[in-house]
Parts: C-alpha cells; structure tokens; sequence
C-alpha cells in the first residue's frame, strides 16, 4: 500500500535513467518497507494468507460445526443445539458404512488402474521417445483436461449404453453400474498421475541407468533398485490425486453409475434434496478423515519429503 | 515447541468463533420476506424470474413450435427468465435462495414453502383468470392455509407407467410391472425408477391394493409398519433396477437406447421419446399424481410481473397449451376448449372429480397422520429420506 502512495510528481521523464538526479535515498514508502521486514512479509502474504484461512480453513471448521447441529423436518430451518445425533447416524446406520466402503473401493480401483496405465506411458515419454515424439504425448495427454467433465462423462454413458460404441466394437459393454464408474473416472483422472510420475522420471539421471547397465545389472532389476525407488514420490503424488478426486466425485456415479452411490451422492442428497446441510456435513468429514489418516500414513513412510 | 502448540491452539479458537458469528449471522436473513398478500398490483418491473418443472415455461428455445412465453413477453413487457428443476426437494433449495419470482410447486413442496415462509399469500381478485378455474381445484389443502390462499392452481397429472412394447408380451395394465417379483425378473437390470423419497409412496399405493391387512388409507399417511412393508418393497425392486431417474433428460435417453424399459414417467418424457415402442398407461390400481400450484415467493423482487404471469398462465389460451404439452389436466373449463387435442380433457379426465379422487396428489408427509389417523404417529419426510438412502444402499 504505502510504497504506492508516492506522489505522481515523482514520475518524470529521464529522471530515473539519470542516476546524479535521482538522489542519494529511496522514496519514503521502500525506505520504510527496507527498514521494517515484517511489514513487508505481512503485505505481501496478508491477501493470499486471508484467502487461504477464508476459503480452506473457515470453511472446514464451518463444516465441522454444522454436522453438530440438526434440522427441523417440515420448515428445514436448522436448529443450532449442540449435538452428535449425525455422527451417531453415520455409525449405527450400516448404509453409510457400505457406501463408504464401496467409495473407497472404487477410488483403489481407479488409482491401481492408473497407476499401472501411468507408469509404462510415464516411462516411454520420459525416457524413450524422441523430443518431438515427447512433445507431442504431452500435448495429447493434457488435451482431454480442455474438454468438459460432463461431456466427457456423457460421453462415456453414451459408450456404454445399449447398442453404443462399446458393444458394437465386440467388446461388451459392462453396463451401467460400479465397473462404468471405475472405467470413466479411471479414464477422467489419468492425465493427474501420468503427469507426476512423468515429472519424476525425467529427473532420473540417464547415467545412473547406464552406469547400472554396464555393470551388468539385467533391465528387471535396474527397474527395482533404481528408477522404482526414485519414483516413488511420483507415483505417490498422482496416486493421492486419483484417490481422492474419485473419492469426492458424484457426478460420474449419477451418470453411468446405474443405481449405485457414493458418499459425494450422499452428500449432494441430503444437501440438495432432503435438506439436511448438518447430516450433509457430517457426511462429507468422511472423505476429509480418511483423507487426513492416509496423508498422515504417507508421510511416516517418507514419500512426501521429495515431492 | 510448546509454544507454537499453544499459537495453533489460540488460532483454532479464533477461528472457531469466526465461523460461528459468520454462520449466525446468515442464518438471520427472515427480515425482508413478506408474506402478507397485496392489496392492488403496482408498475410492472420489467422481468419475473420463474422456477418451474420442465415444460411448464417453453419460449421455443427447446421447440420452436411451443411457445407460450414470448406472448406473454410481448403483452406485459415483463421479460421471463425461468428454470427448471427434477425434484421438489430441489426447487426447495432453489426457491430458498430467494431467486425466484413464482415458483410452480406440487404439493408436496407447497405446504413446505408456507411453513417455511418462503411463501407469499396470493390476493386472488388481482388474478381475474382465476375465476374460471374449477372449483374443487380452490381451496385445497396443498394451496390453502388457514383460509389464506397461498397460490393458484395450474393443472394435474398423474405418475404413468413407461415400458418398452418390445420387452413385453402385452401391455402392462398394473404397477405389478415394477414391482411383482415375476414380472421383474423378465426385465432384471432395466427397471426405473423416480429418485426421491416422494417414490416410497408409488409403493405404498401398490401395497394398499395389494396387501389390504396393511390397512394403507392414504400412501402420504404410513405409520412405522406400513413404511417398512413399503420399504421392503422397494428393497426387493432395487436389485432388478438399472438407475434411477430425476433427470428428465436421463430418461428420456435411457428409453431411447433401450437401458431401461419399463418404469415410472410423466407424459411429457414420452412425448420427447422417438423411439416408436415406448408406449405408457395408467395402471389400475389408480397412481400417484401431482397437482400444481403457482406460488408467489415471500423474497421476491418482481411482484408485480408475477401477478401477471400468474394471470397469464390461468388464461385459457396459454393454461391450455402448458398442459397439453406437459400431458396433464387443465385447471378449467376455458382451457379444454382450447386444446390442440379435442380429445385431451377427457383423455386426461379434466375436471372429473370423481376421477381425480383416484389419484394420490403429492403431499408432504408429517407426523400428524395426513387420512386422521390419531392412534398412530405417521413417519415424516426426513424419515422417509432416510429409507430412501437405505433403500439405494
């Protein structure tokens, strides 16, 4: 703020470009901002720092306190007594459990899926093809990110209908169920891992690689004792991505998911349809829990250290 | 280290609070709602902003041949945004937000809305076509509170039966066809089904003629038993069904490709279907039914417009062409005159009482049993959004 409050006066042509006019000391606001460190650190972190308690932190203690509330049946207003009726529904009742349990299957699934499909295309951009050929896989793994989400979820319920794409090529469709989940967001969240891991690999020296060729060591296990350990974080990061964006979705479950939910619809159903923000809230610190615990398991490991 | 623990801790405390005031003091925005009726219409404003199910406000954008918006447009100079919802639970999100001029409601939202204050009493002198509307369409419990007026009536319908020509022998005649083991069983994995707890009462309809020891008298009115046989029910129907549906447009694609064939719809999904053997019925045992409401928001900014709007639409001419292209009865006489189909009042029986007591209009349940039941407390709609999650597990 201050360093913008010098006068106008001071903007004159040749002034600056003539060192013998421009003075022996700064104007006032730099002087003060040179001498006082902590006024400059608090002007330039004050903005993104507000933004980041406003929109990250408020909002989840905000979701904290409204799953301690509940809501009136009839006028929906909520009632702001103090109380763990939600989280004693989501423990007694055993839908929630199943849906919890089918979420996070679905979100493994998608992660093994494409983290398997990742890896080899990872692996032959970073290190295999020619820059041009590189170049150009990079471009094509990053287009389907410029295309919608619901078009391309609708695509795929179109793939997978009856008599679409998929079962006229042969292959048989699975129908529109958990498998079409797995398969579409599997397909949605893949540029998110291939990305990372393709990072990580072209920081892999290609002289370790060849000094462990020389020495002998067979492809298998150049691949064990060498890139794999230096992939790890990688993999790790573009693994918590897949996870976790399937674990929040709900859309593609909506869409192809056939009569299946998973929390986010749990979520979104109490929320949009019955009403119930708390119950709603209480539901999504699900996601957030098992989110925290996993972070917290991967740190220990160390994998986050180089990421 | 202690220290910064302690920092955190202090913090947290902070920002507790923050949120708290915050969160309190959004919760406190009643004061600019009015839901007192007007005693005369004022200046038109210029626009009216208008929730509403699909089909009911058409400006030709989805048919350039169904329209009824622009003349409006072109009468009052009041300009129309509208949009449409999937469920009532839905629009009642939506029609809290305070967006809303006129809201088309059902009646299992209306009553909501009123409780809610979320609805302005309607001064019916200021809308003259209300004059032509049935009688037993006035004053109805999900319109009417207290002697007040609460909206106008815009026509009714009911929950029809959709199936696929191709995946039965003969037409299906009963709601058997969805929820009879046997007859399931032919269409395992392409049953639909509406998705909203108001659904629970398809089943109960079915249970009260089926399995008359229920003693069901009312399918909005289940004490605890009655909801679990429902819930039952429905359990069992849940493994044949492929998905179910509250978007429309979702439908209406999953018939054409033939992913689901045989489930519950309203007129107008079929009438969008090209597919030529998607054919739908009534079933015997009667079915569940909306019937409408145009309903005045406590918050809104265009009354004036909406008044119009609201007269707009009883007119004969346009309450006619609203109905016949969503498939639902007129609100009276006038409009069945008008219809395109000389034969859409009857085929939609308009106006028949007797009929339109074999229909079980939505309703909101409540504790306090809706058939006057006082032996029994009824289960209410939150509990019946709570089967509903459990029924889809």
């Amino acid at each position: 703020m201050s360093a913008t409050s010098s006068s106008p006066s001071d903007i004159r042509p040749g002034r600056t470009t003539d060192p013998a006019l421009r003075g022996p000391v700064a104007r006032p606001g730099s002087r003060l901002l040179h001498r006082m460190v902590w006024l400059r650190l608090s002007l330039l972190l004050s903005a993104p720092l507000a933004w980041m308690l406003l929109v990250y932190v408020v909002a989840l203690a905000a979701l904290l306190i409204t799953s301690l509330w509940s809501v009136d049946s009839l006028t929906s207003e909520i009632d702001r007594t103090w109380t763990f009726d939600n989280f004693r529904t989501l423990l007694d009742n055993e839908v929630y459990r199943t849906v919890t349990f089918r979420t996070l299957g679905v979100a493994l699934a998608v992660t093994v899926i494409d983290v398997a499909i990742a890896l080899p295309i990872a692996f032959y951009m970073a290190k295999i093809a020619s820059p041009r050929v590189r170049r150009m896989l990079v471009v094509a793994v990053l287009t389907p990110l410029w295309a919608s989400y619901l078009v391309k979820v609708f695509s795929w319920r179109v793939v997978l209908s009856e008599g679409g794409l998929a079962d006229w090529t042969g292959l048989g469709s699975p129908g529109y169920g958990l498998t079409a989940v797995i398969i579409t967001q599997a397909y949605i969240w893949l540029p998110y891992v291939i990305l990372p891991i393709f990072a990580s690999l072209e920081r892999v020296p290609d002289s370790l690689l060849e000094a462990a060729g020389d020495l002998g060591a067979p492809s298998g296990m150049v691949m064990r004792s060498i890139v794999f350990p230096l992939l790890v974080p990688g993999i790790v990061a573009g693994a918590i991505f897949s996870f976790s964006l399937t674990m929040g979705d709900y859309i593609t479950v909506n869409i192809v998911g056939g009569a299946n939910q998973m929390l986010g619809n749990l979520v979104y159903i109490n929320a949009g349809a019955a009403n119930n923000l708390p119950l709603a809230a209480a539901i999504a610190m699900i996601p957030i829990v098992v989110m925290l615990v996993l972070l917290t398991a991967i740190r220990r490991t160390g994998a986050l250290d180089n990421l | 280290m202690k220290n910064t623990l302690r920092k955190g801790r202090v913090a947290a405390a902070c920002l507790t609070l923050l949120s708290v005031s915050v969160l309190s003091a959004c919760g406190s925005g009643d004061d600019d709602k009015k839901t007192e009726a007007v005693e005369k219409i004022g200046k038109t404003e210029g626009k009216v902003s208008i929730l509403a199910w699909p089909g009911y406000v058409e400006d030709g954008s989805n048919d350039p041949a169904v329209d009824w918006v622009s003349a409006f447009e072109e009468e009052t100079g009041c300009e129309v945004t509208s949009k449409s919802y999937g469920t009532s639970d839905e629009a009642f999100n939506l029609a809290k937000s305070g967006e809303y001029d006129v809201i088309a409601a059902s009646g299992d939202l209306s009553l909501r809305l009123v409780a809610s204050k979320e609805a302005q009493a309607i001064n019916t002198d200021l809308v003259p076509n209300y004059a032509n509307v049935y009688d037993f369409l006035k004053n109805t419990e999900w319109n009417t509170v207290d002697g007040k007026n609460y909206g106008v009536p815009h026509g009714y319908g009911a929950n029809l039966l959709m199936f696929n020509k191709k995946n039965f022998a003969e037409a299906p005649t009963s709601w058997g066809a969805v929820f009879d083991k046997a007859e399931l069983e032919r269409n395992k994995g392409k049953v639909t089904a509406y998705d909203s707890p108001i659904y629970i009462a398809d089943a109960a309809l079915y249970l009260m003629k089926t399995q008359p020891e229920l003693e069901i008298e009312n399918p909005y009115a289940l004490d605890q038993e009655q909801l679990d046989a429902a819930v039952a029910l429905l359990k069992e129907q849940r493994q044949y069904v492929g998905e179910y549906w509250s978007d429309y447009l979702k439908e209406i694609q999953a018939f054409e490709t033939g992913d689901s064939v045989v489930g519950t719809t309203w007129q107008v999904i079929k009438n969008n279907i090209k597919n030529k053997d998607v054919d739908v019925t009534l079933p015997t045992e009667g079915a569940t039914a909306w019937n409408d409401t145009w309903m005045l928001s406590s918050q809104a900014k265009n009354p004036n417009c909406a008044y119009k709007w609201m007269d707009y639409i009883l007119s004969p001419e346009a309450n006619a062409q609203a109905t016949e292209y969503f498939g639902e009865a007129p609100n009276s006489p006038e409009a069945c005159a008008k219809t395109v189909d000389p034969k859409h009042c009857e085929t939609f029986h308009a106006g028949d009482q007797e009929y339109a007591e074999q229909l079980w209009f939505w309703r909101t349940p409540v504790k306090e049993c809706l058939d006057g039941r006082t032996d029994v407390e009824c289960t209410d709609y939150a509990q019946w959004t709570e089967a509903w999650t459990e029924i889809k597990g």
